[in-house]
């Protein structure tokens, strides 16, 4: 009988030492706690206020104040709101104009650095110093180089003879335009270049000596060889490139703050002035929400891309 | 999702020095353009892209260090150069304003979130890769998902959570918020790296007795340096570079961080103020500058990688 218990006792012992051991080696046990502290900072900053946002647009929320549920009443007013239609056409004119010139300089300047050049090291160290200094850092100089009465720019063109009025970079409507989206490819640039160039790298040099072989032209190599085998590296680049330029905020807050007359708004800029400065949360949020479309229009095309390069490839990796 | 193109891809250390992997011969075909060729369809071009990627620093620069009568005055002296360098603007900005407060804030705001997203991402990423539980993958597309969401549209809505969670206006609404940006970003990247770690070292630590928690520390870790590094300084980078949140989420001029102090706090009305706003700016982003040369490949490889996957 008391060995028998003892026996029982023993043998329920090893069956829960054994069970803990399972579950430490249980890699979904285990997957859930090292997964905990990113998911549990994507979801309170992250998921919760991607939703939050959605349901604020549909309140009246102020600064400060809760709001009640008012239907599309924001939606409504944004729509009839041409402040909110200029900001869309200056949100797409901005990011089409600035990603074309954006990716034609980009790939030109990734072209040039792969040729074969004396200090070829510390060219590309020196192209990428626009992306590492912080935006708003080089805002503050953009905005100096366009400042209407001490502008060098203005100066230069007027020793040159160009010119004989300073221009006003940031006080006309498409002055302004014009200048924050060179902004934005000068600060873009570097990026698109850099990443086209380890794509480039990857391309055999063996392919372009028999192409020139077979009397190919220069065009023709870039035509038939290097552009389609970069296609899936430019997918993602100029995805990054479309969302991050479409959702900027930072070089239009510090150069123009939205001005003159709302023709450097963007919706991202415009929907800070409506909730923050302004205090209707609400509508700032719906005018936030109202980009989410087009988010989702540029996350499309990069999958898209992925899938192309995965055709190419006639593989079927993960 | 893309291991085959991975698999070819030059490391950083190539995309800087240039040798591409599959390259058998330094010049390539080069040989076969003359040197007034390659001057105007290379060097030319090449030169005037230098010239206006770096112009607005050299500006800076000199207008950080230049007289206040010459800066305002284009016809007396030559506006390109300056022969009486002053130290005016940069004392006046570290000795009279709050400037060194908002540096230390930024550094603290930066190193503290990079830190926190680190320390997450790399037990994410390992638990993606290779713990391997159920739905690893869709978490890992979750991951990359969540990468695409801007800080545009999250602000309004997360100055409500930060608002109710009692953060407002502390370093921790920014120590706690980054990690947002970051966590997905170097997950992302450090899942990359973790790949590249031969499956075979694991079994074996498994084997001798190892636990996940050892093998990750004293195994993957230390193999995953590099990446732990580009990581790192990335995360570094895109903190110091942030803005929208803080512009939001703190109000007090002495919890500001740089970039939204010298917007907010050091535009005034003074006709002077250029100098001092160059200084600003410049002293601003030299310590990322000063990262990116003791860096550059880490920088090059956080990049590329983060395109690559």
């Amino acid at each position: 009988m008391a060995i028998a218990l003892d026996q029982s006792r023993t043998k329920r012992e090893y069956r829960d030492v054994n069970a803990w051991t399972r579950l430490k080696a249980n890699s979904n046990w285990l997957g859930f706690w090292f997964m905990l502290p990113a998911a549990a900072f994507l979801i309170l900053f992250l998921a919760y206020p991607l939703g939050l946002g959605v349901w604020l647009s549909f309140t009246d929320a102020r600064l400060g104040r809760e709001g009640v549920f008012v239907g599309i009443e924001n939606y409504d007013f944004m729509w009839d709101d041409t402040v909110f239609w200029l900001s869309v056409f200056n949100t797409l004119l901005y990011t089409g104009v600035a990603s074309i010139i954006k990716f034609a300089v980009g790939l030109y300047l990734a072209l040039l650095l792969n040729e074969n050049l004396p200090f070829k090291a510390i060219i590309r160290a020196i192209v990428l110093i626009p992306f590492i200094v912080p935006t708003v850092l080089s805002a503050i100089a953009f905005w100096w180089l366009y400042d209407p009465q001490f502008s060098i720019i203005s100066w230069s063109l007027k020793k040159m003879g160009l010119i004989t009025q300073n221009i006003d970079f940031l006080g006309d409507v498409w002055n302004a335009r014009w200048s924050v989206i060179f902004a934005n490819i000068w600060r873009g640039v570097p990026f698109i270049a850099i990443t086209l160039l380890a794509g480039l790298q990857t391309v055999s040099p063996s392919l372009y000596e028999a192409a020139t072989i077979d009397g190919a032209t220069t065009w023709q190599r870039f035509r038939h060889i290097t552009y389609p085998l970069l296609t899936p590296i430019i997918a993602v680049v100029m995805t990054f490139s479309v969302l991050f330029t479409f959702t900027d905020f930072q070089l239009i807050w510090v150069m123009t703050r939205g001005g003159p007359v709302n023709a450097t708004h963007l919706m991202a800029t415009f929907s800070y002035q409506r909730a923050i400065m302004s205090g209707y949360l609400g509508e700032g949020a719906a005018i936030s929400t109202a980009m989410i479309p087009f988010l989702l229009a540029a996350i499309m095309v990069s999958w898209f891309g992925l899938q192309r390069r995965k055709w190419q490839q006639g593989g079927d990796n993960d | 999702m893309t291991d085959a193109l991975a698999g070819k891809a030059a490391t950083p250390r190539d995309v800087l020095s240039g040798t591409s992997p599959s390259a058998d011969h330094s010049e390539g075909m080069s040989y076969l353009q003359s040197l007034p060729r390659r001057l105007v369809t290379l060097y030319l071009p090449l030169g005037i892209i230098l010239l206006i990627l770096l112009f607005p620093f050299y500006w800076m620069a000199l207008t950080s260090i230049k007289p206040d009568e010459q800066l305002l005055d284009l016809e007396t002296y030559s506006p390109f150069w300056t022969w009486s360098p002053t130290l005016k603007h940069i004392t006046k900005l570290l000795f009279e304003t709050q400037y060194p407060t908002w540096l230390w804030n930024t550094m603290l705001v930066a190193v503290c979130a990079t830190g926190l997203s680190i320390i997450a991402s790399v037990l994410a990423a390992y638990a993606i890769v290779r713990l391997r539980y159920r739905g690893a993958q869709w978490v890992g597309g979750a991951i990359f998902l969540a990468y695409l969401v801007p800080p545009s549209i999250l602000f309004i809505p997360l100055s409500t959570v930060v608002y109710q969670y009692g953060l407002f206006d502390t370093p921790f609404a920014l120590i706690l918020t980054y990690p947002t940006i970051l966590i997905p970003f170097s997950t992302w990247l450090l899942m990359g790296y973790f790949k590249t770690i031969p499956f075979e070292l694991e079994e074996c630590a498994l084997i001798d007795g190892a636990s996940r928690w050892q093998i990750l520390t004293r195994i993957v870790l230390p193999l995953a340096v590099p990446g732990l590094i580009s990581a790192f300084i990335f995360c570094f980078t895109l903190c110091w570079n942030e803005f929208i949140y803080a512009l939001t989420f703190i109000s007090s001029t002495h919890y500001k961080t740089v970039p939204v102090a010298i917007v907010t706090a050091l535009v005034d009305g003074d006709i002077y103020r250029w100098g001092s706003l160059m200084a600003g700016a410049m002293i601003g982003s030299l310590p990322l500058v000063v990262l990116y040369a003791f860096f550059v490949e880490h920088y090059v490889s956080a990049m590329t990688g983060a395109v690559k996957e």
